[in-house]
């Protein structure tokens, strides 16, 4: 049997979101109930949560988290990670053992800050040197894979129902101003954790439902820039192009939904004089960059959350509002259950970005 | 030597119960291979003469005729074919060498042949063209790296010139003197109504076209004939001719009898002079010197206009498309060894080059592994038949095919390989006036345009299928293929799976 990232695996899936954009940090607890509730959108093959907001103590250095299949192996990742990086504290990520979660791997989270010297003999800035480190291991260390590498962020993900992998990891003990979770039902066992969701790099996390059909298109036009697909998912191809369109290129989250959900020409076309030469622009700029095919993504990023569905809204997308509270979900009962009187629910069209900033722009 | 030594390779068959007489066969006949006896109110066939071409057959109206294979055979030789035999008696009469036209009709694989598509199933949807958006459109150009924004934050227009199609297909270069009036005339009309491009080829441009100049590459090639400024500017885009598949290593070739009047005026050579282009550009030696000429014709046009080259497909056309992707180029034209050709010797059209397909393959995994994909745009050519070699060629990698042949049928061209003689009963390689005005370029642009519309559902169709909306999202979309009956070193180099796989 291959392993994700031998072959590709297609898989279906519900998405659920939510954030406070004043900041003000909420426990898990909550995302865990609306997750479960689209119990049946998953088949006990992969769950995940990424959470923001939640090592404020740790806030200025980037949190791995570290799936190692053997002791020999996270020597040897320890020893690369040593020589990279300061580690200013390692400890295993605190679980629960249940019936419903087993084979679990050694999960490892440091906190680290990059070596002085080693970052400017790289001739990189921080945050490239930080991937290409992630890349590094997760190519070159066989049964090591670093899953979260963000500041002040974390993704939890497991084999299993996202409800019980969200008790696995305690996850309502923690304290974030934004989560996002995922539960999977993916076409065959992939039986590996590291390819369950969320998809993080850096600040970057994503949680997705669909199958885009673009994917080689996208697959080859990113790997140009430098980045390895080791997995073969949607998932984690859309996280390189939002870290490629938005770190690499500045392109602001508006932008970026231009391209990857790019509206069509026809659409263009009506556009004024000026909106239509930004968006014939980025389409042209970034045609490698437009997907297609089904898709419900969350992006997690350091200052905020964008929801958005493919240019046809092939999946299924809604959000809620609640005061300074904003709820995303592949399904309304998601969002319902947690938060029963809402301001405001609607369904945004395809291709239609709902982008959610922090008040002030705080972290 | 009276000793006739070459039996006829077709016969013409009539059917005398239908034949009324009425002498159409002989005088649509060119090659004058029909023959009235007027004494016996019959008509008869000289075999000899005939080509192939199937006017007669087309245009017979109580369907008496029939052309066959005469059947006729040496005693049967594994090593010497009849092909072969033929070929030396025809050389052993004329010293001289075999010339051809159209292209390599060798067995050769052919490898769209042996690629199959994707559809989607269950997981994603396929979409339906007829009720949802289908995008075909494409740009063809260099991109920047680098994005600029002004003072208010908003992205600056910073994409050199560029060309914007309706579907990825283009009609390649054909030059007038080649082909008719008739038929460039019907090659411009086309392109122009279905917004996309069509190219002069190496002949010049006739002054009645420049008013095609939106829809038209202007090419220049070793010859330089016909190349002015006026000419340079007329165009959307300016094509340098450096090889073609048809006959890599050779210049062009167009015998004295074609040119005449317009055609001469066009080339800026005298009439009935012959027209060979020399083999290499005598101002290009190698990749430093190409990079000059790039840059000689963009300051010819004031930077307005982007630059194609086009090369032959040659054992190491990875390397030379990797240094045209650094030369400033903004686009690289790769034409297969199945390309057509108005006139090529035969040896070289059937022996030398390599297929588009692997080309294709090779080119694009070159420029991406060297990080410079991005540098140019990528057009394929060299027997693109159908709107399935279209969608296999976007997904393997390239963004636009050109077309050459495929239109010329389209018109009427019936591929009986003998342009070179310039009697082509068809009025499409021809010069002789009476033979040019069969082809009406009311109707042979309405053909032109008719197959480029069914083509465009079928891409449309397929892309659907596939669940894809956007050719942009086919593009190197290589999961989408899967090879048939090829070996591991094939799969290899075309970067694709096995079916079952």
């Amino acid at each position: 049997m291959q392993r994700e990232g031998q072959v590709r695996i297609p898989s279906g899936c519900a998405i659920s979101g939510v954030i406070d954009k004043t900041g003000r940090r909420m426990s898990g607890e909550a995302i865990i109930k609306s997750i479960a509730v689209m119990h049946e959108r998953s088949n006990g093959l992969g769950g995940g949560f990424a959470a923001y907001g939640i090592y404020p103590e740790y806030k200025d250095f980037y949190a791995f988290h570290i799936f190692y299949e053997t002791s020999a192996v996270k020597r040897d990742c320890e020893d690369f990670l040593e020589r990279h990086f300061d580690i200013i504290n390692l400890s295993k990520i605190p679980t629960r053992k249940i019936k419903e979660i087993t084979d679990e791997p050694l999960i490892w989270r440091y906190f680290v800050t990059p070596l002085p010297t080693k970052l400017s003999d790289s001739q990189l800035d921080e945050r490239e040197f930080v991937a290409k480190c992630v890349f590094r291991v997760n190519t070159r260390f066989d049964g090591a894979y670093v899953f979260s590498s963000g500041k002040n962020m974390g993704v939890f993900k497991a084999v299993g129902y996202p409800e019980d992998v969200g008790r696995f990891y305690k996850l309502e003990d923690y304290e974030g101003w934004c989560f996002t979770a995922h539960g999977r039902y993916p076409t065959n066992t992939p039986g590996w954790w590291g390819g369950a969701h969320p998809f993080a790099l850096l600040d970057y996390s994503v949680v997705h439902n669909g199958e885009i059909s673009s994917y080689d298109a996208n697959r080859r036009a990113i790997e140009m820039y430098g980045y390895k697909c080791t997995l073969q998912t949607d998932t984690e191809v859309i996280t390189y192009i939002i870290d490629y369109l938005h770190r690499k290129k500045q392109l602001s989250f508006e932008e970026i939904a231009a391209v990857i959900a790019a509206p069509f020409w026809q659409t263009i076309e009506r556009m004024d004089t000026a909106e239509r030469e930004i968006h014939e622009y980025l389409r042209v700029m970034f045609s490698g960059q437009l997907i297609t095919g089904p898709f419900s993504i969350l992006v997690g990023f350091d200052n905020g959350l964008m929801a958005l569905n493919d240019r046809l809204k092939l999946r299924s997308m809604v959000v809620g509002e609640k005061g300074d509270l904003v709820y995303v979900a592949s399904e309304e009962s998601a969002i319902r259950l947690i938060e029963p009187s809402l301001d405001k629910v609607w369904s945004p069209k395809g291709g239609e970005a709902v982008v959610v900033n922090l008040n002030g722009g705080g972290k | 030597m009276g000793l006739k030594f070459l039996y006829p390779e077709y016969e013409v068959v009539r059917n005398y119960d239908r034949c009324i007489s009425c002498r159409a066969c002989e005088r649509q006949c060119a090659n004058e291979a029909h023959e009235y006896l007027q004494n016996e109110n019959k008509i008869v066939c000289d075999d000899a003469k005939c080509v192939n071409c199937h006017r007669c057959v087309s245009l017979c109206p109580t369907r008496a005729l029939k052309i066959t294979a005469s059947g006729n055979t040496y005693k049967s030789n594994a090593n010497w074919s009849g092909k072969t035999i033929d070929e030396i008696y025809r050389q052993a009469e004329s010293g001289g060498v075999l010339l051809s036209s159209m292209g390599n009709p060798e067995n050769y694989p052919v490898y769209f042949d042996k690629i199959l598509l994707n559809a989607s199933q269950v997981t994603n949807p396929s979409i339906d063209p007829l009720r949802e958006p289908m995008e075909t459109r494409i740009s063809l150009g260099a991109k920047p790296c680098k994005i600029e924004r002004d003072e208010n934050n908003r992205i600056v227009n910073n994409l050199p010139p560029r060309i914007s199609i309706s579907m990825p297909v283009m009609f390649s270069a054909m030059s007038y003197g080649s082909i008719s009036y008739n038929a460039h005339e019907s090659l411009a009309r086309a392109a122009e109504e279905l917004g996309i491009l069509y190219n002069t080829g190496e002949g010049g441009l006739h002054e009645d076209f420049y008013k095609f100049g939106a829809n038209t590459i202007v090419q220049v090639a070793s010859g330089r004939f016909g190349v002015h400024p006026a000419y340079l500017n007329s165009g959307a885009a300016i094509e340098i001719k450096m090889g073609q598949g048809a006959k890599p290593g050779i210049g062009g070739h167009l015998p004295g009898t074609k040119i005449i009047g317009d055609v001469s005026r066009a080339r800026m050579i005298p009439e009935g002079s012959d027209a060979i282009s020399p083999a290499p550009h005598h101002d290009i030696y190698s990749i430093e010197d190409l990079r000059q000429l790039v840059y000689s014709l963009k300051e010819a046009t004031n930077y307005k206009k982007p630059v194609i080259v086009k090369i032959a497909a040659v054992h190491n056309v990875t390397a030379i498309a990797s240094g045209i992707a650094r030369s400033g180029a903004d686009m690289i034209a790769i034409d297969g060894f199945r390309g057509g050709t108005g006139a090529a010797p035969t040896r070289i059209r059937d022996h030398v080059g390599i297929p588009v397909e692997l080309a294709l393959a090779g080119v694009d995994k070159r420029l991406r592994d060297e990080g410079i994909r991005d540098n140019v745009s990528v057009i394929v050519s060299g027997s693109i038949r159908s709107a399935a070699d279209v969608v296999k060629a976007v997904a393997l990698g390239a963004d636009c095919v050109y077309i050459a042949s495929a239109a010329l049928i389209a018109m009427g061209c019936h591929l009986c390989r003998s342009c070179h003689a310039g009697r082509c009963n068809w009025g499409i390689a021809t010069q002789v006036p009476e033979l040019v005005k069969r082809l009406n370029p009311d109707l042979g642009y309405k053909r032109l345009v008719n197959l480029m519309t069914a083509w465009e559902h079928e891409i449309k169709e397929m892309m659907g299928g596939m669940g894809i909306n956007s050719i942009e999202s086919l593009k190197g979309n290589r999961l989408m293929l899967r090879g048939i009956g090829l070996n591991e070193k094939e799969l290899e180099i075309l970067g694709i799976k096995h079916a079952g796989e």
